[in-house]
């Protein structure tokens, strides 16, 4: 087995194992039917980002070692998050002792899209999915691993996801007006600046219902948490789905 | 007030927050075209964020060079280490002028200075000539934009404050009327003022002059009129040569406003004969950022605002929402190096989205810096003000028992708890927006389960 496809780490962030387990499923079984070898090392919890993103990263010392331990002996570890990849790979603080391995993680990281894209060279997944479909690009994503182009930048369009998605028999992919802006989650900043942290997600829906979207998606679960909270407390039929979730359903 | 505060305030307002929101979008879109029309837009950045990083590295030698080379043109050459210093300079220079009334065209340094109420406490009268600073003048605001210094208000308004002031019809809205109006109203004051304040947009080290740009042309109508020019320069203003400029000029008016170039671009070398120039070179605190290394690069920014049009919370809340004299993204990572406390929720107010970096035209990690403020301020509030969550998140996550515990409890509790429970004041996430419905295992039950 080891020496044709190689061994994937499973990184299942925290809220996602405690609220969307079918997420995890998802990217896990996506990952098996294009033949990667896939484990989840037991024991993994959280990366600490809520931690460091609200000015405590000096904390996070034990909760980083942890984590470069837990998945020390895999060849790549994959994360259907964006945001939980990028502070891995950015945040993490130094941690002495461990300076190689976590070098070898920094590199060896990645999100759900850009191991299938740029690990296994996947440029077209065939399968079907006949939906009207939009997309939220997450900021971590696009702007810190550059998962699509920023509008803010001059440079030749790109989406990795949408290469995916694309493809897929049926799908209607839907353009936004505004394609890039953030839906106001931001982490501890959805309650510490709740007021515009819901102005900005209500601004974002809006964009999305107004081209008649039929299902959300996204490489975020927390950026469509906020927006599905929102969306669900103003009782709008929206549907949301993790673009694992998309994936698995189509090629199956 | 704190940001959050200040935010929720301008919210209450959901037409107006709208039309912000829109009208600063619109301005971003407008740059986002006319830097897609540069091919080389991208290596631009690259450029002046290089040239910005070897002023900044050699800038004591710059600022002599620029000194040396000034006072060869025959301009007088001041230092200020703080605003003090700086307010008592320009006053003097005014006292020895015997000069009572003063025009000034748009200054973000005479705005951080406090100059206007420090020259009217010793009986001088500060004119605003820009337009936009003009009208929060007669307001007796601060500018809320620094490019756009009354971004904030509708045209209904200033044509009511035209109205009182200008003596304008009432209800007229006309744009061009009303502009008129301010023009005959300005044109005195031009004609009356001896001494004319100006700021600096560029500095040259290499010949000594100084650039400022303005879209109305009021730096150079108050400057000619006027015996005596007086311009207040940030220290890291300098740039090494001439030709910088080519970067400079053609990334400025493109970032600020999408325009191809300001309209003015106007250079000051030598004084007219029997004129006057004197410059004022202004630290207060920029050499303490300097000394920063983290946030050091913040002193790159050339006060285009395109980190304000394209940020969602600027576009969201206001600039009076920052409480300090630059908003927005770099004002928030600005502001905490004067006073870290009374800015501390500035850089809080950010998802970190990180498009503000995007849109600098010189480049400043500004993202990157709001991360690095947050770790500076918690260090100055100590134990005390962290939550409850944040001391038990480390201990949880490094214990994978904890972990496991404490999740299966929040879910069994968002199982069991009544809605009326769930959704209490306390539980600010579900003020306006709904949990997801807990699933009855996590994910680590599922593979146990199913693949292990």
């Amino acid at each position: 087995m080891k020496t044709n496809s190689p061994s994937v780490a499973l990184f299942i962030p925290c809220y996602v194992d405690q609220f969307y387990p079918q997420v995890g499923i998802a990217t896990l079984e996506l990952l098996e039917k294009l033949g990667c070898q896939v484990t989840y090392p037991s024991g993994q919890t959280c990366c600490g980002q809520p931690l460091a993103n609200a000015g405590y990263a000096r904390d996070t010392v034990g909760t980083a070692t942890h984590f470069i331990e837990t998945f020390n002996d895999y060849d790549y570890v994959v994360c259907p998050s964006g945001s939980c990849t990028l502070h891995v790979k950015d945040h993490f603080p130094a941690i002495a002792g461990l300076q190689k391995e976590q070098e070898a993680l920094e590199h060896k990281i990645f999100e759900l899209v850009e191991f299938i894209t740029d690990i296994l060279k996947i440029e077209r997944l065939e399968g079907k999915f006949p939906h009207r479909v939009s997309f939220h690009s997450s900021c971590h994503g696009q702007r810190g691993l550059h998962l699509s182009s920023g509008s803010e930048l001059n440079q030749p369009p790109f989406n990795k996801a949408r290469k995916l998605l694309e493809n897929l028999e049926g799908l209607d992919w839907v353009e936004l007006t505004r394609t890039d802006e953030c839906c106001g989650f931001g982490g501890t900043f959805a309650v510490t600046e709740e007021a515009l942290s819901i102005q900005m997600g209500k601004d974002r829906l809006e964009d999305h219902l107004q081209h008649k979207t039929e299902i959300l998606t996204g490489g975020d679960m927390s950026c469509i948490m906020h927006l599905q909270g929102i969306a669900t407390r103003s009782k709008q039929e929206l549907k949301f789905l993790h673009l694992a979730e998309i994936l698995n359903q189509a090629l199956s | 007030m704190t940001h959050p505060e200040n935010a929720a305030e301008f919210l209450k307002d959901s037409e107006k927050s709208k039309w912000h929101d829109e009208t600063l979008w619109f301005v971003r879109d407008k740059r986002d075209k006319v830097s897609k029309g540069i091919p080389e837009w991208e290596q631009l950045r690259e450029l002046a964020s290089g040239i910005k990083d070897n002023v900044l590295a050699n800038l004591a030698d710059y600022l002599e060079e620029f000194e040396r080379n000034a006072t060869k043109n025959g301009i007088i050459v001041h230092w200020a280490a703080d605003s003090e210093e700086h307010n008592r300079l320009v006053l003097e220079i005014l006292q020895q002028q015997n000069c009572k009334a003063v025009v000034k065209s748009k200054s973000i340094l005479t705005e951080e200075c406090h100059l206007n109420p420090y020259l009217e406490k010793h009986g001088v009268d500060v004119v605003d000539t820009d337009l936009g600073e003009r009208i929060v003048q007669f307001l007796n605001q601060p500018p809320s934009h620094i490019v756009l210094p009354a971004i904030h208000l509708k045209k209904r308004e200033i044509s009511e404050l035209f109205h009182e002031k200008l003596q304008t019809e009432k209800g007229n809205e006309d744009p061009a009327y009303l502009t008129q109006a301010a023009r005959v109203h300005l044109r005195e004051k031009f004609f009356a003022a001896k001494v004319a304040i100006t700021g600096v947009n560029f500095g040259i080290a290499e010949t000594g002059e100084f650039v400022v740009c303005t879209n109305e042309g009021n730096a150079d109508m108050g400057v000619h009129l006027a015996d005596v020019h007086i311009a207040c320069m940030g220290i890291e203003k300098i740039l090494p040569r001439r030709k910088d400029l080519g970067v400079f000029l053609r990334l400025l008016a493109r970032s600020a406003t999408g325009q191809p170039i300001t309209n003015y671009n106007s250079h000051f070398r030598n004084p007219s004969p029997g004129k006057e120039i004197h410059i004022i070179l202004v630290d207060n605190g920029r050499t303490a950022q300097l000394a920063r290394e983290k946030f050091r690069n913040s002193l790159k920014c050339i006060r285009c605002g395109a980190c304000m049009n394209t940020c969602p919370i600027y576009r969201r809340s206001g600039g009076f929402s920052y409480n300090s004299t630059v908003p927005g993204p770099i004002g928030s990572i600005l502001s905490p190096g004067l006073d870290l406390k009374k800015h501390s929720s500035l850089p809080f107010a950010s998802t970190l989205c990180g498009s503000c970096t995007d849109v600098c035209p010189v480049k400043i990690n500004i993202h990157e810096q709001l991360y690095e403020w947050r770790q500076e301020v918690t260090k100055t509030q100590g134990e005390f003000a962290k939550g409850l969550s944040m001391k038990l998140a480390n201990g949880i996550f490094k214990s994978p028992l904890a972990y496991k515990i404490s999740g299966s409890l929040m879910r069994n509790a968002l199982k069991s708890l009544p809605n009326s429970l769930i959704y209490h004041p306390l539980n600010i996430w579900g003020k306006n927006r709904n949990l997801p419905d807990p699933p009855t295992e996590s994910f680590q039950q599922w593979y146990r389960k199913n693949r292990s």
